[in-house]
């Protein structure tokens, strides 16, 4: 086991961790944070995106003793207390979830995704999306939602 | 303003956009032990042994349990519902296989351990002595003389043989002075919701059975669970909770829930098991995987007069709930829009060394789809007319229409549909630049797919199905409940995992009683809280579901107007009702609104006589008739002929699904329908190899497309209400997926026709359409 | 999707991780992890120890080192991809750093990782092997440089020994020279199919392809064609010869070679146009 101290949505915690205990399970199993999702076992679906340090990436893909130190923003830290973020806010105004599943790793993919594209074109938004998979909504609105947030023409 | 026909945003979002959800693998009751299953890796092989002893021996394992260990615990196989022939071998399913794997994939083995790690470590321990067997995965390959059979007591591996014959087909083919003969192929797809499944099991010291599972049928379950267990059906709750998605794949009675209720009774514990992806490949059924040959007889012009079909269904290894039905759903739609005389259909269901096939989205519908739009596309090139040309001279045109496989389409216009979708488009201008691609010879041509579409959907009318000897009704049981404060509780039957049934079936509420759709609750997905329903598949929810709870408001209505008349001292005729509100005709300032009706009747202190107490009914709908939505789907493709890339350029969709109650969760069905049956035409392929290992066994290699691929779609509608239910609305779910791979692939082979390329395979993977460029040129 | 058990050592400095590698049972490098993660979640790959150099510091640079950029090996793909020194000097370095994965697997991923796991569908290492970069190992006989061409040995193998690690990529400067970088791949997020790059070079060209066999490999006769006078597409025709691509689900041999000679024309009218 190994002590690893890592600040989730703000707050610190520390905790003992298999070495092999992925980032996604630590934050599902070990902190009781269920909101970042599980959707493939190969890195592939993004259902389980989070911000490490603010960026987005692949919390099946990290160990959590790779997170020692570091501070992770899951969906449950997004909203400012009942306020959604406006990328929150612009997903449920543009109807850009159905079953909700990869709702969470599309949010913050996109949030990251804007911090370094403000302003990108529906083909950039598209493209930032490669590896975050939704079944449910053919993207369309997904798609919508993030030039909206940005400010962009939908 | 009412709320039906306004885009209300969802009530559902908040939870789901916050991380609230309640996905199965979310709970986590105290003491719950972890299942995690071994399975074959063999298509097909009996098994000699099993040791299970290191995997007992493992840190961490509360039991490990092989299929003959088990088998005491479920009276019987998995249960298929849909015994579509006499003929039909219902091959048994056990939930572990005992003697033989079928499949790669087939559990044969399960460890319970404390942790989900602990359960996965020790499974890998289990040795079993497996002895490899012939097999087969193709269909075609599995009728052959001499292939291995999947079961001893399916000769030729033959499930069933059914027909639909109507007219003199032989007659009208034999005067034809066209004919056309093809032949397609609609390879295997892996559903892919994007929550695996997952199913949790808690019983207590009074043996009362709590299933939480990841399913679009609750009900159903609660139903199968005492089937295959034999527990009685009072003693189940069955609760779906936030469910990620289904398109199908969630409808099945699987045999992991059965071990883990089986389990979580023998151990007393709770007890999950959560679906990894690559394990969901195998173990999740299929879907499609059909071979088809589709003739059409037609005059000289090209109108058509018969179409004969034959199709071999693979079935997979097993007849799981609905498999064999899936072909009879899309049976009645080989003619498609198109008026025609006579009408054959025949369909061999197939035993293969492959996971089971079972309703994926569209089930039955986009195979039937498929077939008539690219033969009519053979046909036009025979009689030399365009696409849009052959649709206009066979369109059914005066609805309600009898057809020639022998039902009846509620209503449609399908010219108009055509017309707005050409509008959309543009038509002219694409054409022009198609043109002028073609003149200069460039590397990428342009294509143009069209797609118009009827399908059957709502499912169903009890009658029909009982006459198809399917094992359930098809009605829909929706109750309305008036809280003495005036909010509104809705009890729904049909469940939802993504559909918006929170938001649509309140909007519907709303004004029926006069009510904000923020007054209404949606209830469902619990057994304990709504004990009846037929659950979600086949775009039923608002056909059915929705006209029931029209119905069950309007008897809340009634009631209230009754308990109106009492307190006012008027007939119940003198009252005009409005918004929510009765009052007295003539004097309208006198009056009382169902919120204060309400009130009365929970305090029921002065009802009419004999009147019970409260304000609340329960409508159950079954529907006189299937729901036919229609229209036109047109893809625009940009193929590279060196590559044989395909690139989706544009999407019109315009589609008739009658009265629309919320235009923006419409659209949002239609999109998703859309890109799945995008990505049957251009990417998705379950392939196995010829030992029957499954090569696209993760979403690295099985390729659901991502935004990166597709574009934005431009959609419209034309409205012709359904004359059927009195809201006049038609089934929405599969719209876009029985319609968009057709379009896709009619594109496709527009952009080579210069080459002379007629046929191609699905996906129209870029090697595809190099070979097919390739071959056309020798 | 849970690896199986191993020992984890987070090392310092590059000389404890030499050490490491040398005093544990079957150890392994973990840099970014978005190579070897992957592939112990499914259990194909099981380590005994994993060493952990994410965190040693200094190894994450892009900077001017004589006439060429020197890049840390754990510079992650996104530093690489936006490196201003890269786009200005070696503009294809940080194109094709740009192509790999998706946007998460950028922000993880870093150079060395994806340098020494040698998998033949990788971008990158295609686009070293066209640069003539040299990969700078160290271990326990010191640093030593490995050019690229005597790099990638097989599937998954390179030259690197067992306790050695990869610290520095080091790739020229282009100045003007046009280049390309063409990845065919069904979705983005997907492998190349093929992959070919290309860098003008002395009136012709440098060809590297990607997933046409066990290693990256240089289209040598398509260099010897241009270097004989033969235009873009005469020599594109030459792409195959030596390849030896495999089949798989993302397409058969026949088609990668027609594919390569196809996206080698394109990759060399685009490089020799610049």
């Amino acid at each position: 086991m190994k002590q690893i101290a890592v600040t989730v949505n703000g707050t610190r915690h520390e905790a003992e961790v298999e070495p092999r205990q992925l980032l996604v399970y630590f934050l599902r199993e070990q902190l009781r944070l269920t909101g970042t999702n599980v959707g493939c076992d190969t890195s592939s679906c993004g259902s389980c995106t989070v911000l490490l340090d603010g960026e987005s990436v692949k919390s099946c893909t990290l160990l959590a003793v790779q997170a020692d130190g570091h501070e992770v923003t899951t969906i449950e830290g997004l909203a400012d207390g009942d306020t959604y973020h406006p990328m929150q806010q612009a997903f449920h105004e543009h109807h850009a979830l159905q079953c909700g599943f990869c709702t969470p790793g599309m949010v913050l993919a996109a949030v990251s995704y804007l911090k370094e594209n403000p302003k990108p074109t529906e083909a950039e938004v598209r493209l930032a999306l490669e590896g975050n998979l939704c079944r449910c909504t053919g993207y369309h609105n997904i798609v919508k939602a993030i030039l909206a947030a940005s400010g962009a023409e939908a | 303003m009412t709320a039906v026909g306004q885009s209300v945003l969802r009530k559902e979002d908040a939870k789901l956009l916050t991380g609230q959800g309640t996905y199965v693998d979310n709970l986590h009751p105290a003491g719950t032990v972890f299942v995690s299953i071994v399975r074959s890796p063999y298509a097909h092989a009996r098994i000699n042994g099993i040791d299970v002893s290191a995997a007992a021996a493992a840190d961490g394992v509360v039991g490990v349990y092989t299929g003959a260990d088990l088998e005491s615990l479920w009276s019987g196989g998995l249960p298929c519902f849909w015994p579509v022939s006499d003929d039909i071998k219902l091959v048994k399913h056990l939930p572990l296989a005992t003697d033989r794997a079928r499949y790669a994939g087939d559990g044969v083995a399960v460890v319970v351990a404390e942790t989900r790690v602990a359960a996965k470590d020790a499974a890998e321990l289990v040795q079993v002595d497996y002895e490899p067997i012939p097999s087969v995965t193709d269909v075609e390959a599995a009728v052959a003389d001499g292939a291995p059979l999947v079961h001893d007591d399916a000769p030729g591996n033959q499930a069933y043989t059914w027909e639909l014959v109507t007219g003199d087909v032989d007659k009208v083919f034999a005067d034809a002075a066209v004919t056309v003969k093809e032949r397609y192929r609609q390879q295997r797809l892996i559903p892919t919701a994007m929550e695996p499944r997952g199913v949790l099991c808690e019983v207590n010291a009074a043996g009362d059975v709590t299933v939480i599972t990841s399913t679009q049928g609750p009900h159903i379950m609660r139903t199968a669970y005492t089937l295959v267990l034999g527990i009685p059906e009072a003693k189940i709750r069955v609760i779906a909770p936030d469910v990620g998605g289904g398109f199908g794949s969630k409808l099945d009675v699987y045999a992991e829930d059965m071990i883990v209720i089986g389990l979580a009774r023998k151990l007393g514990r709770p007890v999950k098991w959560t679906e990894e992806r690559s394990e969901a490949n195998v173990a999740t059924i299929h879907g499609r995987d059909v071979i088809q040959e589709i003739e059409l007889a037609a005059t000289a012009e090209g109108k058509i007069t018969g179409v004969r079909t034959r199709l071999r269904a693979a079935m997979g290894a097993y007849l799981q709930a609905v498999t064999p039905g899936v072909p009879l759903l899309g049976a009645w739609l080989y003619a498609g829009c198109y008026d025609v005389q006579a009408y054959d259909f025949h369909c061999t269901g197939v035993f293969t060394n492959t996971t089971p096939t079972d309703a994926y989205r569209g089930a039955g519908r986009p195979e039937a789809t498929y077939a008539i739009e690219r033969a009519i596309g053979a046909l036009a090139r025979q009689v030399g007319k365009s696409a849009v040309e052959i649709r206009r001279l066979n369109f059914i045109d005066s609805f309600p229409a009898d057809i020639a496989s022998g039902l009846q389409i509620d209503s449609g216009d399908y010219h108009a549909a055509l017309d707005k979708g050409l509008e959309v488009l543009g038509y002219d201008a694409v054409l022009a630049e198609q043109a002028d691609r073609r003149a200069a010879n460039d590397r990428k041509q342009l294509g143009i797919g069209f797609s118009t579409y009827v399908e059957m959907c709502g499912l169903a009318p009890s009658r029909i199905l009982g006459a198809l000897r399917y094992g359930a009704g098809g009605w829909e049981s929706l109750s309305v409940r008036v809280l003495p404060t005036g909010t509104v509780q809705v009890m729904s039957g049909t469940t939802p995992h993504g559909q918006g049934h929170a938001t649509t079936f309140s909007q519907i509420v709303a004004d029926r009683l006069g009510v904000e759709v923020s007054d209404v609750e949606f209830l469902s997905g619990d057994t304990a809280v709504v004990p009846t329903g037929m659950d979600t598949y086949g775009s039923r929810s608002l056909p059915v579901g929705g006209v029931a709870l029209y119905h069950a408001s309007e008897k809340v209505v009634a009631k209230a107007r009754e308990i109106a008349a009492h307190q006012l001292e008027v007939a119940a005729d003198d009252l005009d009702y409005e918004a929510g509100r009765f009052s007295v005709k003539g004097s309208p300032d006198k009056g009382m609104h169902v919120k204060e009706a309400a009130y009365v009747a929970w305090t029921a202190h002065n009802l009419p006589d004999g009147m019970e107490p409260g304000l609340e009914a329960t409508y159950v709908y079954d529907p006189p008739n299937f729901s036919w939505p229609s229209g036109c789907h047109i893809a625009v493709v940009e193929v590279d002929t060196e590559t044989g890339d395909v690139q989706l350029a544009r999407y019109v969709a315009v589609d008739d699904i009658g009265n629309v109650i919320n235009p923006m969760i419409v659209d949002g069905q239609v999109h998703g329908g859309i890109a799945q049956g995008v990505a049957q035409a251009l990417w998705e392929e379950a392939v196995y190899d010829e030992d029957g290992n499954l090569l696209t066994g993760s979403l690295l290699n099985y390729l659901v497309p991502s935004a990166a691929e597709l574009p934005s779609y431009e959609l419209d509608r034309t409205v012709t209400p359904s004359p059927t239910n009195p809201l006049g609305v038609k089934g929405v779910g599969e719209t876009g997926t029985i319609a968009s791979t057709p379009a896709v692939v009619n594109a496709v082979l527009d952009a080579l026709e210069p080459f002379g390329v007629t046929d191609i395979d699905m996906p129209t993977s870029p090697e595809r359409v190099w070979r097919a460029i390739q071959e056309a040129k020798r | 999707m849970i690896p199986a058990e191993f020992e984890y050592e987070v090392a310092g400095s590059v000389d404890e991780a030499i050490e490491l590698l040398g005093s544990r049972e079957d150890a392994k490098l973990l840099a970014g992890g978005h190579s070897l993660i992957p592939a112990m979640k499914l259990r194909i790959a099981r380590p005994g120890t994993l060493v952990d150099i994410g965190r040693i510091a200094g190894l994450s640079y892009v900077r001017e080192d004589g006439d060429g950029i020197a890049i840390g090996a754990l510079t992650r793909h996104q530093d690489v991809a936006t490196s201003e020194l890269l786009r200005e000097h070696c503009g294809i370095v940080a194109h094709t750093a740009g192509e790999i994965g998706d946007p998460q697997v950028r922000h993880r991923g870093t150079i060395g990782g994806s340098v020494s796991h040698g998998d033949p569908a990788s971008d990158l290492p295609g686009v070293l092997l066209t640069l003539d970069a040299e990969l700078v190992a160290t271990g326990p006989g010191g640093e030593r440089r490995i050019a690229a061409a005597d790099f990638f040995t097989g599937v998954f193998e390179t030259a690197l020994g067992p306790q050695d690690v990869l610290t520095e990529i080091r790739v020229p400067s282009l100045g003007g020279a046009g280049w390309a970088y063409l990845k065919f791949s069904r979705r983005a997020q997907d492998w190349a199919t093929v992959g070919v790059a290309a860098v003008a070079s002395n009136g012709g060209a440098k060809v590297g392809l990607v997933s046409m066999g066990a290693t990256p490999l240089r289209a040598s006769a398509v260099e010897q064609a241009l270097a004989s006078g033969a235009d873009a597409a005469a020599a594109a025709e030459h792409a195959d010869e030596g390849a030896e691509p495999s089949s798989d689900v993302a397409g058969s041999a026949d088609y990668r070679r027609h594919l390569v000679r196809v996206l080698t024309r394109r990759a060399l009218e685009q490089a020799l146009s610049g």
